[in-house]
């Protein structure tokens, strides 16, 4: 399994990433430079966090455009599968990638801490690994993460089960003080309508170890790898 | 030598005794100027002399006083005079750190001057080869109670936050004090630590004849001019139409920047780098030469400026933000630009390294400023001031605390330490850090909120724990203690993670030291601060001067902060701050004292800074921390946290309640100390005291015992439902978790976001701060 981690100017947990990837799940993991055209053979892709650009247009909004996203969209419609994290949900709302958007937080504030997710649904190759109803420990770190879509989409992506995690609290009930940003019905991830794309505002690369907090990110990542295997096996 | 075709350039004003003096050189120094030019000098030469010979670039009141610090040790790599410290760890791998303060730009722009004061100490940190790994802060401003420091407060951390969490840089720890004393003149230090293997080490010396010299990064604008004389006078009402002297930050260009330098370090086509921070190219430049004892040209045509027609005074002057200055090889300049280029960076040529010992700067073909060999940094005078302590502080340290009639309800000792737990310096300050990305480099072993961060060293299985601390009211009563309770306190903040301290970068931020009671404070407390580090074998490896730190109210507080670098050989020594585990016992290291002088107590609860602050002595501390390195390297201690505001009931109460989601109770009994006064023993201040919760009592004690430290058992870690229990001989009082842990945990909140005004009900008066 090679995974490519998609470097744009202004990421900042890149680094994160591959050492998630390679040094706790033992996959290769390569760096995949903004302005070139070439994925490097990834199967994974992943769009880390940070400030793509700065961000100081809106989170995301330049980076939709820059030469690799062509090709990651590309690999996406082929049905590759892509784990957006953070700023990259963002990247992957803007790029159409995902339905919605991520708005500013509603306190205005940017909010780093550990935060209680509910994992909604197990029938994602990102989730196999946990069971329905876990509750798992993820950092959130962002200002822009309050996400949001109309009427339509979030009866959509409720009813055929592409909320994947929730923000509860730590006895898994879906509170308003359990939500850092105010997202609507709380939603911290969804995946796209063919289940390839996964779009989180918290950071599981952030959660593989427990000295640094929690190691509830890795059954995400060992998900992945299984899902892969798979179809190299089928 | 003849320097006549040096003349002035025209469009320039005239140089007069006003423009001198609106300038900040004083007629003296003029003559020393004139005298080393052999003739007056040009307008652009007067502004380089201004920025050079500002207190903030040239240390010139504090200089004899620093050179009195320790810097060696076996383990110091790089002493004071670089761009950042930097002492070995393990395998290898060493750490460079470095403080810096922006207080005059925060307490006019508190979101800009905090963001770039970020930005700049990133920068001193990256330039030395170091990845960064880690930012700390230490904030000081007035009562909340003020809607202006509450803007002032907001303002900061939102800088703060905004321009660490953009680079990418984890922002793990620092300390906020709540004080009268910096009412309109708010203190913003910053510290970064980097990560670099030894051989990847370079310095900022320009070398070479014939090397080229390349701006790097962002454009030359109008932002910033005089930024470091700025910070080298009186902060005045007239500051405020001075905000277009603060420079404006962009941490998205200063992420491609440290990118950018750490790949042209390592590539070997550069021979120096330095960031164009305080008084920008003259200053970067001037010190590169100096330090290498080589003549450099500039032509100010030559570097990229943000808008047309700057002369040559603006462009020397400039502090736009995110630039640098690199010396590269000869014939390597292409190399450069690519490496550059990648990150969307500019990179021009503006000048080289020469054989003839001058300082030049041309414009086009003009000669618009020369200074002979190095004497532009060499000359610049040394001023010791007469030392002489204020009547007032001598008086307020002569008053007796116990004097100090108790209010009535402080018969019961709960209904204190729920005030001084809701007082904002002591008060969890999660609503600061919360808005730090603490976490991103996924390194950070303990973040904010304990004793000292630790930061784990990727590819070993050693860490490196942080701390930053001070506090000027010790100083301001006592210089001499105070100093050295700052070091003592920081080394002890380090060692309660189970780390060995090791090295020290200091800010020192004092008033006018022209003043001789300015001077004294400062003189008295680096010499305490010395007496400290030397007994506790932490060299100073660097650091930073801000003077002038007064405003129309007066001076601030003398606040030397101290950024403390300690190490843990291994990962499996950290110690948390909280209690861990119900049943443990609890352990006194040190011992009680009668002190109450200069203590938050009388602060919060009487409104006065009067008293002696409680003794200190650095040859007890170093056995304290002997102990509990010792005691921990054992596997006996399960947490360990320092007494300090707030004495040793805050400490208990922190103990138990630091983490809002896991509370644990307390019972101790003290009824060993009964004779002391009741609010000395549980809320005066008294040195060199740990509190620590373990399974294993009595190993613990034989260790402290063997090594000369007082220790006693006091009581053991309860349940949160069974509250807290303090019994001192006949004296019983009792708490549930609950109002100790709201007092704690939701003061800062609900004055920042609750509209509630800040509590200050029980503090009728200030103290005199100063004289």
């Amino acid at each position: 399994m090679r995974v490519g981690i998609i470097r744009f100017p202004g990421s900042n947990c890149d680094e994160d990433a591959y050492h998630a990837v390679v040094d706790h799940l033992g996959a290769e993991a390569v760096f995949c430079w903004h302005k070139d055209h070439d994925l490097q053979g990834a199967d994974l892709v992943i769009l880390p966090g940070g400030f793509s650009y700065g961000d100081y247009l809106r989170p995301g909004a330049i980076a939709r455009f820059s030469p690799i996203m062509q090709e990651v969209v590309a690999h996406a419609q082929r049905g590759g599968p892509v784990l957006a994290i953070c700023n990259g949900f963002q990247i992957a709302c803007e790029a159409g990638l995902l339905p919605g958007a991520l708005l500013r937080n509603a306190h205005l504030r940017f909010i780093c801490e550990q935060v209680h997710l509910r994992v909604e649904s197990i029938a994602t190759r990102f989730t196999s690994r946990y069971h329905i109803g876990q509750v798992v420990r993820i950092p959130v770190a962002h200002g822009d993460g309050r996400y949001t879509a109309d009427a339509d989409t979030l009866e959509r992506l409720e009813g055929e089960g592409q909320v994947v995690f929730r923000y509860v609290d730590a006895g898994g009930h879906v509170t308003e003080a359990a939500n850092p940003n105010a997202s609507q019905r709380n939603i911290a991830g969804i995946v796209n309508a063919a289940g390839n794309v996964l779009g989180m505002m918290p950071h599981p690369e952030r959660a593989v170890d427990v000295r640094i907090g929690s190691a509830d990110g890795l059954p995400l990542l060992h998900s992945l790898a299984d899902s892969l295997l798979a179809e190299v096996g089928a | 030598m003849s320097q006549s075709h040096v003349a002035p350039r025209a469009g320039d004003p005239e140089i007069t005794p006003a423009l001198i003096k609106e300038h900040g050189i004083t007629p003296a120094e003029y003559e020393r100027v004139v005298a080393m030019l052999g003739r007056t000098p040009t307008f652009t030469e007067v502004g380089i002399v201004s920025a050079l010979w500002s207190e903030h670039c040239s240390y010139k009141h504090s200089r004899p006083l620093l050179r009195t610090l320790p810097t060696e040790a076996p383990w110091v790599l790089q002493g004071p005079g670089e761009n950042a410290g930097v002492i070995a760890v393990k395998d290898g791998i060493a750490v460079a750190f470095k403080v810096e303060s922006h207080n005059h730009p925060s307490a006019v722009e508190p979101y800009q001057g905090a963001a770039t004061g970020v930005g700049g100490i990133l920068r001193d940190v990256f330039t030395m080869g170091a990845r960064p790994i880690a930012l700390l802060n230490s904030l000081r401003f007035g009562p909340l109670s003020s809607p202006r420091v509450r803007y002032l407060f907001s303002g900061v951390v939102k800088g703060i936050g905004d321009y660490g969490n953009c680079v990418g840089v984890p922002t793990v720890g620092g300390e906020v004090v709540f004080d009268p004393s910096y009412e309109g003149n708010p203190l913003v230090n910053a510290m970064c630590v980097g990560v670099l293997r030894e051989e990847e080490l370079i310095r900022a010396v320009a070398e070479g004849v014939g090397n080229p010299i390349i701006a790097v990064g962002a454009r030359t604008g109008r932002d910033g001019i005089h930024g470091a004389s700025f910070a080298s006078e009186d902060l005045s009402e007239e500051n405020e139409a001075k905000r277009p002297r603060v420079q404006v930050g962009d941490p998205f260009t200063e992420k491609l920047l440290l990118e950018a330098s750490l790949e042209l370090i390592r590539s070997g086509h550069i021979v120096a780098i330095q960031d164009m921070g305080a008084a920008g190219l003259t200053s970067s430049s001037a010190e590169m030469a100096a330090r290498g004892d080589v003549g450099v040209t500039i032509d100010t045509t030559k570097v990229p400026v943000r808008e047309e027609g700057m002369t040559p005074y603006e462009i020397l002057l400039s502090e736009s933000q995110e630039r640098m200055l690199v010396v590269a090889h000869k014939g390597r300049e292409e190399q450069v630009r690519e490496i550059l280029a990648r990150w969307d960076l500019e990179a021009a040529v503006i000048g080289e390294v020469i054989a003839e010992p001058v300082y030049r700067v041309t414009e086009g073909d003009r000669v618009v400023a020369e200074f002979p060999g190095t004497r532009l940094v060499t000359d610049c005078p040394v001023y010791t001031i007469e030392a002489k302590e204020s009547t007032a502080l001598a008086e307020a340290r002569a008053r007796d605390p116990h004097a100090v009639a108790p209010h009535e309800e402080e018969a019961d000792p709960i209904w204190t330490l729920e005030r001084l737990l809701s007082s904002p310096t002591i008060a969890s300050k999660a609503w600061v850090w919360r808005q730090y990305d603490s976490m991103v480099r996924t390194s950070t072993i303990v973040g904010p909120g304990s004793d000292a961060a630790v930061i784990r060293l990727r590819g070993t299985d050693a860490g490196v724990a942080l701390s930053i601390d001070g506090n000027g009211r010790y100083v301001a009563l006592d210089p001499r203690v105070g100093g050295r309770i700052a070091v003592c306190e920081a080394a002890r903040n380090v060692a309660c993670s189970g780390a060995r301290p090791r090295a020290i970068t200091n800010n020192l931020n004092f008033g006018n030291p022209t003043r001789p009671e300015v001077y004294y404070q400062l003189a008295n407390a680096v010499a305490g601060m010395g007496e400290a580090c030397r007994t506790l074998e932490t060299p100073v490896t660097g650091g930073n001067v801000s003077l002038y730190n007064e405003n129309p109210q007066g001076a601030i507080h003398p606040t030397p902060t101290i950024g403390m670098v300690g190490v843990l050989d291994s990962l499996d020594h950290v110690t948390p701050s909280a209690f861990q585990v119900e049943g443990d016992a609890i352990v006194l290291l040190g011992d009680n004292t009668a002190e109450l002088g200069a203590s938050e107590y009388l602060l919060r609860l009487h409104g006065l800074a009067i008293g002696a602050p409680p003794a200190c002595d650095p040859a007890a501390e170093r056995r304290l921390i002997d102990a509990l390195l010792e005691a921990i390297g054992h596997g006996l201690v399960r947490s360990a946290h320092d007494c300090s505001d707030g004495g040793l009931a805050v400490a208990l109460a922190e103990s138990a309640m630091m983490h809002r989601d896991r509370t644990m109770g307390f019972q101790v009994d003290l009824t060993d100390w009964a004779d002391l006064p009741l609010r000395a023993l549980l809320f005066g201040e008294a040195q060199g005291r740990v509190v620590i919760s373990t399974p294993t009592p009595d190993a613990l004690l034989e260790v402290a015992a063997r090594i000369g430290v007082p220790a006693r058992v006091i009581g053991r870690v309860t349940s949160a439902a069974e509250g807290v229990e303090f019994v001192i001989g006949a004296v019983s009082a009792r708490s549930a978790i609950e109002p100790l842990a709201k007092a704690f945990h939701d003061t800062i909140p609900g004055i920042m976001d609750g509209g509630a005004p800040a509590e200050h009900a029980v503090a009728t008066s200030h103290a005199p701060t100063t004289d």
